[in-house]
C-alpha cells in the first residue's frame, strides 16, 4: 500500500496494487495460522480480524485513488502535475466528496459524488515557491 | 441506495451558521432522556467527550473500549497542540481566518459549512478543557500561551508541552469517569466491536467480543456513536498505535454506511525510519524540528560516505533549492513527496536508502548546542533512544510515514452516517480536513464533534424518530451475531502456517 | 554506541518469561532463546519475533500489553530482571531497545504483582483499579458548556508547568508494582497535585483528596512504604515529594 497508494500515486501502480492486493487477500485466508481458539484472550485473533478488514479498506483506498483523476492535498497523482512537479487540481470535475457504497464483498462498490459549493472563498492554487 | 442522502447543510449566510442551526434543533425532555440508551464506541477525544457530555445531559450511556482503560486511546499520543480562534488574539486571528485556513489547507475538498462550524466552536473547546484542569502552557502573566504551526500565519495553537493530546484526553477521560461514578455511564473495557446491528435500516446496536472471555455480546441502544479513529494501520508501518483498528467503521460500511474519500491519507515527513524488518511501528518527530533542521541528501546518487565526510558542495538541500520561499518548512505533503522522489532516484541514505538527513549542525553552530538542546530536548532524547545516534553529532535520519486519515465514514452536517441512528465522530468520519489536514486541527475536530456537535444533533435526531427498545435476541441481533461468528470461524479454518503479521507486512 | 545507520549488529538473548494460562491456574517461568535478533529492535519487537516463532511451532504466543509503542499510552509494563520497565530510567518498556543489553544476556520478564492488579494471562494484569481511583474524585466537576473564559483565571507559567509535570502520569502501574506495599500513593498524589495546584481544582480539593485515598484503601493498595522505588521507576519521573504533600492534603 505504501508503494502504490502512499505519497504519490499513478494509474499503473494503483491497478497493479489492486491485483497484488487481491492475491494477498486470497493467500491470507488460505495460509494464515491463527493459534488457539475463539475462547479466552487471543491477541492473534484480534490481529487477524483487523488485517482481514484492512484488505477491504485497502481495496477501497486504491479504487478511490484511481477514480480521483487529479492531484489535491495529500492525494498526488503523477499524471496530474505541472511542469515543475506541483499538484494540479481539477475543480471542474472533482470538486466533490466521493462517497462509496458497498454492494457485496465480491461486487464493485458504487461511487457517489457530493458536489462542494464555495460561497465565501473561491478555490485557489497553493504555492510554496 | 440510488443516490446520496441529503447532507443537511445549513441555509443562509455561512457566518454563525452553526449557532443558528443549533438554536433551531429540537430538544427532548430530561425525563425521556433517562429512558434512552446511547452506545458510544471508542474513548479517544471524540468518544470520551461525547459520552461524558451525553451522560451529563441525562442519557443512559454505555461505552465500549478496546483497551483495558479509556485513557489508552491513541489521541493520547498527539504532540503538537490544538488550534482555536480566540477573541483575544493580538495578531489579527479570527473565526473567519481559521475557517479560511482550514478550507485552503484541505485544498478545497471539504464542506465550507463544516469548516466554518469547527472554527466557530474552537474557542469554547479551550474554555471547556481549561475548566477541567487541562494544564495548558501559560505566559508569564498567566494568560494562555500559543504558538504557530504549519499552514497558518497567526499564533493560534494552544499546547501542553509536547503532550497536548495526552492532557486533553485525560480531561475528557476524567469527565467520563465522573459520569461512571455517578452511574450514568456504563463502561465496558476490553471489547472489540465486530458488527453493527440495524433494525429496519436504523442502527440499534453492535456485536462485540469480550477480549478476555472471548464471548460475543449484543449491545442494543436507541442510537450508536462510532468514535473509533482512523485507518492508517492499513499501512503496516505507520505512526498509529498497533491496536488502532478500523474494524467498526469498515463493518458499518459493509452494512451500508457510505465511506467518503478513502484515498485522502496524510503522510508525515518527519518520522524515525525503520531499521529492521521486525520493526512494527514508526515514531513521529514533531515537525517543529524543521524550524532549525536542514533537510539534505547527497547530491550524487549512491554516495555511501558517512554524512560528515560529504563536503558542503556535494550536499543537496533539496527543499531549500525547490522552495526558496518556504524552504525546509514546505508543507507536509510536499516535503514527503520530494523526499520520496529523491530516495527512489537513489539518493536516499540509511538501510535500503530509505531516509533523508535532518541536520541540526548549522543551527548548533549559529545558536549553540545548549540552546538547541533546550528547545528540542525531549525530541532529541527520543531520537537517541530509538536510533542509538546522538542527533547533535550526527544528522538525524527521517522518512515520511502515514499518520492520519482524512477519509472516513460519510456523515451529513449533523454527523449522522447514511445509516440513520449511526453517528460518526472524530477521525472515524471523513471530517472537515478535506484532502489535507492542518497541524493541530485533529484534536480540535475530535473535541468539537464530541463536546459540542454530536450531543446537540443526536438529541435532535432522537426527538424526531421512534426509539423502540430492541431485545438482545431480536432477529437482527441474531443475524449480526451469526455474521461475527462466521467471520471468526473462517479465520481458524485456514489450516495455514503463517502468522498474521507476515501478511500485514506485505500490505 | 551502536547506530541505526551502520551495521548495528545483532545479539542473542535468553528470555525467562512468566507463563500463566489463566488466573485460576498456577504460572511458571519458561525459557526461550532468541538467536541473532537486531540490536535496533525494541524489547517488545523482540517479543513479537519470539511470538512468530511460537506460532510456527504451535505454541501459544506470549501475551503482553502494548499499544502506542512510544511511551505515552501506558499500556505496556512488566518487570525486567526485577525492575519495573527495565534498567533504563524514565523509560517505559516499549522504549527499551536491545542495544541496551549484552549479547547472551538473560532477561527475566515477570508481570506486575499486586493485590489490586489481578493476573489475567502471562505478563498481563488487570489495572482497572486505577480507573476507579480516578472515578472516585480525580476530576473537576464541570459540565460541558458551563466553562468560563479560559483566561478568566490567570495561572502563572511556573504553576502551570508544575501542574503539568504531575499530570503526565500515564497510568501504567509501575509505581504500584515496584512498591513493597503495592501502594498507589504516587499515582493518587500525582492526580491530587495536578488538580490541587490549579485554581480550577480548588472547590473540590479536600473532598477529592479524601475520596481518592479512601478508594485506594478499598481497592487493596497498601500504604506508602517510603522506599521511593516508585519515583525511580516512573517513566514520567514524577517526584515522590508529592506523596508527603498528599498526606497533608487529606487532613
Amino acid at each position: 500500500m505504501i508503494e502504490h497508494c502512499g505519497i504519490s500515486r499513478d494509474a499503473g501502480g494503483l491497478r497493479s496494487g489492486l491485483e497484488e492486493l487481491a492475491a494477498l487477500a486470497g493467500r491470507f485466508h488460505a495460509e494464515v495460522r491463527v493459534p488457539g481458539t475463539a475462547e479466552g484472550p487471543n491477541p492473534e485473533l484480534e490481529k487477524a480480524l483487523r488485517v482481514a478488514d484492512f484488505f477491504g479498506l485497502a481495496q477501497l483506498m486504491l479504487r478511490d485513488a484511481l477514480a480521483r483523476e487529479e492531484s489535491c492535498g495529500a492525494h498526488f497523482r503523477e499524471e496530474h502535475q505541472s511542469a515543475e512537479g506541483e499538484a494540479r487540481r481539477d475543480d471542474a470535475n472533482f470538486a466533490h466528496i466521493a462517497a462509496w457504497e458497498h454492494r457485496g464483498d465480491g461486487a464493485e462498490p458504487l461511487r457517489h459524488a457530493e458536489p462542494l459549493r464555495f460561497t465565501t472563498l473561491q478555490p485557489s492554487t497553493r504555492s510554496y515557491r | 441506495m440510488s443516490s446520496l442522502p441529503d447532507p443537511q447543510l445549513p441555509a443562509g449566510p455561512i457566518a454563525e451558521a452553526w449557532r443558528r442551526s443549533r438554536e433551531a434543533l429540537p430538544l427532548i425532555s430530561p425525563l425521556r432522556k433517562r429512558n434512552l440508551t446511547l452506545l458510544v464506541v471508542g474513548t479517544g477525544l471524540a468518544g470520551a467527550s461525547a459520552a461524558a457530555t451525553l451522560a451529563e445531559q441525562g442519557y443512559r450511556v454505555r461505552v465500549l473500549s478496546f483497551h483495558d482503560s479509556p485513557r489508552r486511546a491513541h489521541s493520547v499520543a498527539a504532540q503538537g497542540g490544538i488550534n482555536a480562534a480566540r477573541a483575544q488574539a493580538v495578531d489579527g486571528d479570527s473565526v473567519s481566518r481559521l475557517f479560511a485556513d482550514t478550507l485552503r489547507g484541505g485544498d478545497f475538498r471539504a464542506r465550507e459549512a463544516g469548516c466554518q462550524r469547527l472554527a466557530e466552536i474552537s474557542s469554547a473547546i479551550i474554555d471547556q478543557c481549561v475548566a477541567q484542569g487541562v494544564p495548558f502552557a501559560r505566559e508569564y502573566g498567566g494568560t494562555l500561551a500559543t504558538r504557530s504551526f504549519g499552514g497558518a500565519l497567526v499564533s493560534r495553537t494552544f499546547y501542553a508541552r509536547g503532550q497536548t493530546g495526552q492532557q486533553l484526553l485525560y480531561g475528557a477521560y476524567q469527565a467520563l469517569m465522573r459520569q461512571v461514578a455517578a452511574g450514568r455511564v456504563e463502561l465496558l473495557c476490553r471489547r472489540e466491536v465486530l458488527e453493527l446491528i440495524t433494525v429496519d435500516g436504523v442502527a440499534r446496536g453492535v456485536v462485540c467480543r469480550d477480549l478476555l472471555s472471548g464471548a460475543l455480546e449484543v449491545h442494543t441502544a436507541q442510537a450508536v456513536l462510532l468514535a473509533t479513529g482512523g485507518y492508517s494501520n492499513v499501512y503496516f508501518l505507520s505512526t498509529n498505535a498497533l491496536k488502532s483498528n478500523a474494524s467498526a467503521i469498515w463493518q458499518a460500511h459493509r452494512q451500508g454506511a457510505l465511506f467518503a474519500n478513502p484515498c485522502f491519507t496524510q503522510i508525515h515527513p518527519t518520522c524515525i525510519p525503520s531499521g529492521d524488518a521486525y520493526q512494527c511501528k514508526l515514531t513521529l518527530m514533531s515537525e517543529s524540528l524543521r524550524n532549525d533542521g536542514r533537510i539534505w541528501l547527497p547530491a550524487s546518487a549512491g554516495d555511501e560516505r558517512a554524512p560528515a565526510a560529504i563536503p558542503e558542495d556535494e550536499r543537496d538541500y533539496f527543499l531549500e533549492r525547490l522552495y526558496p520561499a518556504y524552504g525546509n518548512m514546505a508543507p507536509r505533503d510536499v516535503a514527503s513527496r520530494r523526499a520520496r522522489e529523491l530516495c527512489n532516484a537513489g539518493h536516499g541514505v540509511g538501510p535500503g536508502g530509505r531516509s533523508v538527513y535532518l541536520d541540526l549542525r548549522d543551527a548548533i553552530a549559529r545558536e549553540g548546542r545548549q540552546v538547541i538542546e533546550a528547545r528540542y530536548g525531549n525530541l532529541l532524547e527520543m531520537y537517541e533512544r530509538i536510533s542509538g545516534d546522538d542527533p547533535t553529532d550526527t544528522p538525524m535520519r527521517i522518512y515520511p510515514a502515514p499518520h492520519y486519515t482524512m477519509g472516513g465514514l460519510w456523515v451529513d452536517y449533523p454527523l449522522m452516517s447514511s445509516i440513520p441512528g449511526l453517528f460518526v465522530l472524530g477521525e472515524a468520519n471523513f471530517s472537515e480536513h478535506g484532502a489535507n489536514r492542518l497541524g493541530a486541527s485533529a484534536l480540535m475536530q475530535g473535541l468539537a464533534d464530541g463536546y459540542f456537535i454530536a450531543p446537540a444533533t443526536v438529541t435532535a435526531w432522537l426527538s424526531g424518530h421512534p426509539t423502540p427498545t430492541i431485545a438482545d435476541d431480536a432477529p437482527a441481533c441474531r443475524e449480526a451475531l451469526e455474521r461475527a461468528r462466521s467471520r471468526i470461524g473462517a479465520l481458524f479454518q485456514g489450516g495455514g502456517t503463517l502468522p498474521v503479521d507476515a501478511f500485514h507486512r506485505q500490505l | 554506541m551502536t547506530s541505526l545507520s551502520g551495521a548495528s549488529g545483532s545479539l542473542s538473548l535468553n528470555l525467562r518469561i512468566w507463563r500463566q494460562d489463566n488466573p485460576g491456574e498456577p504460572g511458571a517461568y519458561r525459557s526461550f532463546r532468541l538467536e541473532r535478533v537486531g540490536a535496533d529492535l525494541s524489547l517488545l519487537e523482540a517479543l513479537d519475533q519470539l511470538n512468530e516463532q511460537l506460532i510456527a511451532t504451535g505454541e501459544r504466543p506470549v501475551h503482553f500489553e502494548h499499544d502506542c509503542r512510544e511511551g505515552i499510552c501506558g499500556s505496556c509494563g512488566f518487570l525486567v530482571n526485577g525492575q519495573a520497565h527495565g534498567p533504563r530510567a524514565a523509560t517505559s518498556v516499549c522504549q527499551l531497545y536491545l542495544r541496551q543489553f549484552a549479547d547472551g544476556a538473560t532477561l527475566t520478564l515477570e508481570p506486575w504483582r499486586s493485590r489490586a492488579f489481578p493476573p489475567i494471562q502471562d505478563l498481563v494484569v488487570e489495572r482497572s483499579a486505577l480507573d476507579r481511583l480516578i472515578a472516585a474524585g480525580g476530576y473537576c466537576s464541570v459540565n460541558t458548556g458551563q466553562a468560563p473564559d479560559g483566561n478568566a483565571m490567570l495561572i502563572g507559567q511556573e504553576q502551570a508547568a508544575s501542574a503539568f509535570a504531575t499530570a503526565t502520569c500515564i497510568g501504567c502501574g509501575a509505581c504500584v508494582a515496584s512498591c513493597r506495599n503495592a501502594s498507589a500513593s504516587l499515582f493518587v498524589a500525582a492526580k491530587l497535585a495536578h488538580l490541587g495546584q490549579l485554581p480550577q481544582g480548588q472547590p473540590e480539593r479536600r473532598r477529592r483528596a479524601r475520596a481518592m485515598q479512601q478508594q485506594m484503601t478499598a481497592e487493596g493498595f497498601g500504604s506508602c512504604s517510603s522506599n521511593l522505588e516508585c519515583e525511580a521507576v516512573c517513566p514520567k519521573q514524577i517526584s515522590a515529594d508529592w506523596i508527603s504533600w498528599m498526606h497533608r492534603e487529606a487532613r
